[in-house]
């Protein structure tokens, strides 16, 4: 049971109130119909599964309905970080 | 009724409240304060079980949580059974009813001794595997018994009539433990003004101090627990929290208390009080003051009832004031086991002598214990229990100098009670629990938590410091560094002075050599609960298991319940001797929730019954009910399925629904559809990137349906958006998808195009929405509707309107999901009975028709429109679907699903295609999932063609239909398949169109 | 007001039309330090729009009175309060039957990109107050709910009784639930039966 906090919010809220979306810093492309077969395919389905330092996009569901992201550690579960949309992490693998 | 082992004076139990219990059909007495397991003692029961493997006798051994003997089932009814309930943890009641849970056929006689012999050679370590997996038949042939001999209880047959609940906490300080050093912490905590709460498993606060004789601040102990708790109790905040074991330590400092609220009362919880709490705490900082256990030390025949923890018996006599025997012999390896001899002397009983394992040892003890006149016997060991029933005597023997071997001769002495103290164990378990590997220190002789690796402090004997002034100065400056560190101004407590003796030097000694090697020497136990021996854990090393978690896995040495309280270290120890390497080396197991048992009622809380899940209801549930509808459950909603009149089956019902809405008129309550309210200037934009088809021209009154994709091309959701201004829509999805397609949205908005001015909201509640369908559908509005011009080429299909219908403003959606002429009625919910109502009153003279989920389902098949979710399954895209009419390939914005769309795979040839499906024989209605094959005669496995994914029997056709995914089933229409069925039967059927109805639309554009 | 880009629409019924609120069959109830009813068929018009936007800040405390509370505050008049909800959505709550003519308001104040939805039917005001009521709130939600963490005049959003609420303390031992139509019947049910051991009654 994370206790994560809302970057919107800016509070500590319970797991329960959020739902996680995967990995964060995926950009669509910007022109799909330009993309090979392997460029989209890696858009789609390839994801990082990393022992560590892992950045994340969650949505706080039952509360403001905002999007943003965690950086988390993936082995001790510690989240580092939250940080709204368009921000970068402070917290990386190479910090 | 006597208590013989009961002592005139003493102890903390209440002699003017005398209480009746049950133990295996006997009636006993006790007192309140009362243990069952000390009230067990006091009447000299000694025989509380059978070992689980081998049907061993078996008795009380310890005073709390670490108890592996006496786990008894509870309850004086069926339907207040508990299982696994620690006697030693269960605090007596007036008419308390206890069972023995192991023991079959009968506790008393010695059938099952005979059993277990016979069954013990069958079970050697590793039994699992050896004797259940093979052969592989042989497990369901010893279930039986085993499970029956071995059990650690029962669940009830009978529904439970007590209530559990959950209580969701926070706190600043969470102080788990109420002994010495907990309830010091708990006083520093407090006095900051921090919220601060303070768990202990026990009926009372206090831990060791209860049965302490120690001085402090030259007051008994127990006045100094009084008083701390009389200033705890009078904060308010601080929340003291008795009977309440802190079972889990989770992420993010998140931990569970399971309370015993009732438990100790009576059988039942008195009305309007749950029986047991789960508090859900969110901690800012965490204190374990989870103290110590004692360890055993293991000897042959060392689980002969009459061997008990040496602590153990201290507790219960001057807690419980009983006395558990008459004849003591003190086994020890450390100084402080020496106070439960001088105890057991001034409760007047006879001390035979204390067997110390140190040879050279000389102090304050050994000079109090001369001075006392008991007989001390330096540098041995009781390397075995003498007795058929319980303990009739002691085997001493002098040991060599580390303890590994047997010296001299033996001897023994006459005694019917051995102590023994190998030192103590740490309680590790709720700082292991959060992935903290426990580390060994060899000045404590144990494993004390490891890196600390959450919002954590230690303090007390869980770190291995077991001189009472250390715990409480310790307790005191941890529980002031917690409040700090939770944001309070905090300075430690101060603590009172203890007068006590230095201790000397403990040795470290875990197993007690034997004349004759382990294998062949009587039986010395290791895990009392799991009936694990030292012997077991020298052959599971010898078959090659190296590995601590490997050696628990094959002996099954700390499982279950017991985790390891009381065996952990010194099988590990044993492991380690037979491995030739050092215990830090051998490592331990990792602990894991929860500590103790916790009750399935507990856990459950009040998620059950009539809560266990949200119910969503329409405006109009109260009708549905009223008027006998079955319900369906969609997502968390309750839809009317169908509605039976009397003697009508349901498929009499749907062909009553189905033939009067196409013949006349019916009704469906279609509120649950999800609806999104959608503003902004770039709302248009917005959904055309979303949907697949075009949204650029749709007039405000215009109505479209639209598929929505992944962006790997897929069909996940569909809905009629109706364009309501220029700059606002009003998106239906489906009944299920209605939350997961907002969130979608929104994803799509904060994500990708927050530059998109668009606001997005949810309005399926405030909408209730009553579809009326069928050739009378305008003739009916028409009596409640004379704002709306109704005429066909002014209101047309695809149109919404807005008017008064029954007397209330409502937005009239002219679709239709049933291919008739059909009106969707949106009115604000809270008149959304009064209009349903209203049109029955008028819709009487056409047989208005109440349908349900099924006709609905069936209606809209005869049409071929498609359920996303029923027809789709992520797998298909609207070419799949024959859907590439709502697909806007040439939109500016490359839309979502259209990339994905264009992947090689999906366009290749030879994909699964929706189409209809005839049976040949029109009564036989296929399964939905039935698999479809070219030729039903091929061999296994078949090539498959898709499955049926819709399947009805339609009563306006008479005939069954169907569609399904099939294999380049766009080209196939005509074609004859076959559906071989898991009964053997086969059914042919032709590929169609998906259309069987009105192919021309004719029906809903009159 | 209406116009071609947007639809307002006075949702009221002009005739003697019998409105249910969500939670119409259930009456008040009162128990130990606990009481719980429904405040019915209140006015709830959901308002979107950016801050950064002074037309906005100030259309919105013209129409209502209120200025627009930030991160999990509420401002409240006699009539009405307004919650936040999201750093872009506000909640206002407010008498009955009022919410066309306030909608009309806040269109006629407002400009630029905004959105004002009418929700009153979708979901409804519960009324939990007395000594006890926190203790119902905590076996309802994981939030803390303790006076340090949640003062008078706090809202949040958050899970409630398995589904979702919008909670604000309004006093001491005042607190107000906004809940969804359709969930609203169950989480009175959950309400009820966490205010068992309050004796939480009709007659009591």
């Amino acid at each position: 049971m994370f206790y994560i906090h809302c970057p919107y919010c800016d509070e500590h809220r319970e797991e329960e109130e959020f739902h996680a979306k995967g990995q964060a810093h995926i950009a669509r492309p910007l022109d799909p119909d330009a993309c090979t077969d392997e460029e989209w395919g890696n858009f789609l389905y390839f994801r990082a599964n990393p022992r560590g330092i892992h950045h994340e996009l969650w949505v706080h569901a039952a509360g403001c309905r905002k999007f943003f992201n965690i950086t988390r550690d993936t082995q001790t579960y510690a989240i580092l970080e939250t940080y709204r949309l368009g921000e970068q992490p402070s917290v990386t693998s190479q910090s | 009724m006597t208590q013989p082992n009961r002592l005139n004076s003493g102890g903390r139990i209440d002699r003017d409240q005398p209480m009746q219990f049950e133990f295996n059909g006997r009636r006993y007495s006790g007192f309140q304060g009362d243990t069952l397991a000390s009230a067990m003692l006091a009447n000299g029961v000694d025989l509380v079980g059978r070992s689980f493997k081998y049907g061993r006798r078996r008795g009380i051994v310890a005073a709390g949580a670490e108890e592996p003997n006496a786990i008894l089932q509870l309850g004086a009814t069926e339907a207040t059974q508990v299982p696994n309930v620690r006697a030693t943890q269960q605090e007596l009641f007036d008419g308390l009813v206890a069972q023995p849970t192991s023991g079959w056929p009968s506790l008393n006689t010695d059938a099952l001794g005979m059993v277990g012999k016979v069954f013990g050679s069958l079970l050697p370590p590793g039994f699992y595997y050896k004797t259940f997996m093979f052969p592989r038949f042989g497990w369901k042939l010893y279930e039986k018994y085993i499970r029956k001999a071995a059990g650690f209880g029962r669940s009830p047959r009978a529904e439970d009539v007590d209530q559990y609940d959950h209580l969701n906490q926070h706190a600043d300080v969470l102080i788990v433990g109420a002994g010495a050093a907990g309830l010091a912490a708990a006083l520093s905590a407090a006095r900051s003004g921090a919220r601060v709460i303070l768990a202990d498993e026990q009926s009372e606060m206090g831990g060791s101090l209860l049965h302490s004789r120690d001085l402090m601040g030259g007051k008994p102990a127990t006045q100094w627990v009084a008083d701390t708790l009389a200033e705890l109790a009078g904060r308010d905040n601080v929340l003291l929290l008795p009977r309440s074991t802190v079972n889990g330590y989770h992420d993010h400092n998140f931990l569970t208390i399971h309370e015993r609220r009732t438990d100790h009362i009576a059988d039942r919880a008195p009305e309007g009080m749950s029986r047991q709490r789960l508090h859900r705490v969110r901690a800012r900082w965490v204190v374990l003051a989870t103290g110590a256990h004692e360890r055993p030390l293991v000897f042959a025949n060392n689980d002969l009832p009459g061997c008990m923890l040496a602590s153990a018996v201290s507790t219960y006599l001057n807690r419980y004031a009983v006395a558990p025997g008459n004849k003591l012999v003190l086994m020890t390896a450390n100084d402080y086991a020496y106070r439960t001899a001088f105890d057991w002397q001034d409760a007047g009983r006879d001390v035979v002598a204390i067997v110390d394992s140190r040879a050279d040892v000389s102090g304050h003890y050994q000079e109090e214990a001369k001075r006392r006149g008991i007989a001390v016997l330096l540098g041995h060991g009781v390397i075995e229990a003498r007795g058929s029933k319980k303990v009739t005597g002691a085997v001493v023997a002098s040991l060599n100098a580390d303890g590994s071997a047997v010296a001299g001769a033996s001897r023994t002495l006459s005694c019917d009670l051995i102590a023994s103290s190998g030192g103590w164990s740490p309680v590790v378990h709720l700082s292991a629990h959060t992935g903290s590997r426990p580390v060994w220190n060899d000045d404590v002789l144990g494993f004390v938590p490891g890196e600390t690796l959450q919002q954590m402090k230690t303090a007390g004997a869980v770190k291995g410091s077991y001189d009472l002034v250390a715990c409480l100065r310790d307790g005191a400056e941890q529980g002031a560094e917690a409040a700090k560190l939770a944001g309070f101004d905090a300075t430690p407590a101060t603590t009172p002075e203890v007068d006590s003796w230095p201790e000397a030097k403990a040795m470290a000694l875990y197993s007690i050599p034997h004349t004759q090697p382990n294998s062949r020497a009587p039986k010395q136990f290791v895990d009392l609960q799991n009936d694990v021996t030292a012997a077991a854990i020298e052959l599971a090393t010898r078959e090659g298991f190296e590995s601590i978690e490997h050696v628990k896995r094959y002996t099954a040495m700390g499982f279950g319940t017991d985790q390891g309280k009381l065996g952990n270290i010194n099988g590990m120890a044993i492991a380690a001797k037979s491995l030739g390497q050092s215990i830090p080396d051998t490592g331990t197991t990792i602990f894991r929730p929860n500590y103790t048992p916790v009750t399935f009622g507990a856990v459950v809380g009040r998620h059950c019954g009539e809560l266990f899940e949200p119910e969503r209801y329409t405006a109009m549930h109260d009708w549905h009910v009223q008027h006998g509808a079955e319900f369906e459950n969609v997502g968390q909603w309750k839809r009317p399925w169908y509605y039976p009149k009397a003697g009508e089956t349901m498929q009499q019902a749907l062909d009553r629904e189905c033939l009067a809405t196409r013949e006349s008129i019916g009704i469906l309550d279609a509120s649950t559809l999800g609806k999104i309210d959608i503003q902004g200037k770039d709302a248009r934009e917005f959904i055309g990137r979303i949907y697949t088809n075009a949204w650029a021209k749709l007039a405000v009154g215009k109505c479209r349906y639209g598929l929505m994709c992944h962006e790997d091309g897929m069909v996940f959701d569909d809905g009629v958006t109706s364009c309501l201004g220029e700059n606002h829509f009003l998106m239906t999805t489906t009944t299920g998808g209605a939350a997961g397609v907002l969130e979608w949205l929104e994803l799509y908005h904060q994500t990708e195009w927050p530059e998109l001015e668009v606001f997005m909201n949810t309005v399926t509640d405030h909408w209730a929405t009553m579809t009326i369908a069928g050739p009378n559908a305008r003739k009916l509005l028409a009596e409640l509707c004379d704002d709306i011009d109704l005429d066909k080429d002014s209101f047309k299909f695809m149109d919404w309107r807005q008017g008064t219908v029954a007397g209330v403003p409502a937005r009239v959606f002219r679709i239709s999901f049933t291919g008739e002429l059909s009106y969707e009625i949106n009115v604000q919910a809270n008149y959304g009975l009064h209009v349903w109502e209203k049109l029955f009153e008028h819709g009487e003279k056409y047989n208005l028709t109440p349908y349900g989920t099924e006709s609905m389902h069936i209606l809209r098949a005869e049409k071929g429109f498609i359920i996303a979710g029923q027809d789709t399954d992520g797998s298909v895209h609207p070419y799949d679907l024959n859907h590439g009419w709502a697909v806007k390939e040439d939109k500016p914005f490359s839309f979502i699903g259209k990339r994905g769309m264009k992947r090689e795979d999906c366009v290749r040839e030879g994909r699964k295609q929706l189409v209809g499906l005839k049976t040949k024989d029109p009564k036989v209605v296929l399964p939905e999932g039935a698999q479809a094959v070219d030729d039903p005669k091929q061999p296994l496995p078949m090539a498959m063609l898709g499955h049926v994914t819709s399947s009805y029997y339609s009563a306006n056709l008479g005939r069954s239909i169907a569609m399904g995914l099939i294999k380049d089933g766009l080209n196939r229409n005509g074609d004859t398949i076959y559906y071989p069925l898991s009964n053997g039967q086969v059914v042919e059927a032709e590929i169609c169109s998906t259309i069987f109805l009105d192919p021309k639309g004719d029906r809903q554009n009159v | 007001m209406s116009d071609t880009f947007t639809a307002v629409m006075d949702q009221l019924p002009t005739a003697d039309v019998l409105a249910r609120s969500p939670l119409y069959q259930h009456s008040a109830l009162r128990g130990d330090g606990l009481q719980l009813q429904e405040n019915a068929l209140a006015t709830q018009l959901v308002i979107r729009g950016n801050t950064d936007d002074a037309s906005f800040v100030q259309g919105v405390a013209k129409a209502t009175g209120l200025a627009l509370p930030g991160n999990l505050q509420s401002e409240a008049n006699n009539d009405w309060r307004l919650r936040w909800i999201a750093p872009d959505e506000w909640l206002l709550t407010g008498p009955a039957n009022a919410a066309f003519t306030m909608e009309t308001a806040l269109r006629e104040n407002l400009s630029g990109h905004y959105a004002v939805i009418n929700v009153s039917g979708g979901q409804t005001l519960v009324r939990l107050s007395g000594a006890n009521a926190r203790a119902v709130l905590m076996k309802s939600c994981p939030y803390d709910v303790h006076d340090r963490n949640f003062p008078a005049g706090k809202v949040v959003s958050t899970v409630f009784a398995k589904s979702q609420a919008i909670i604000s303390r309004l006093g001491d031992d005042e607190w107000e639930l906004v809940v969804r139509r359709s969930f609203a019947d169950y989480i009175w049910r959950w309400l009820v039966d966490a205010g068992q051991e309050f004796g939480l009654s009709e007659h009591a």
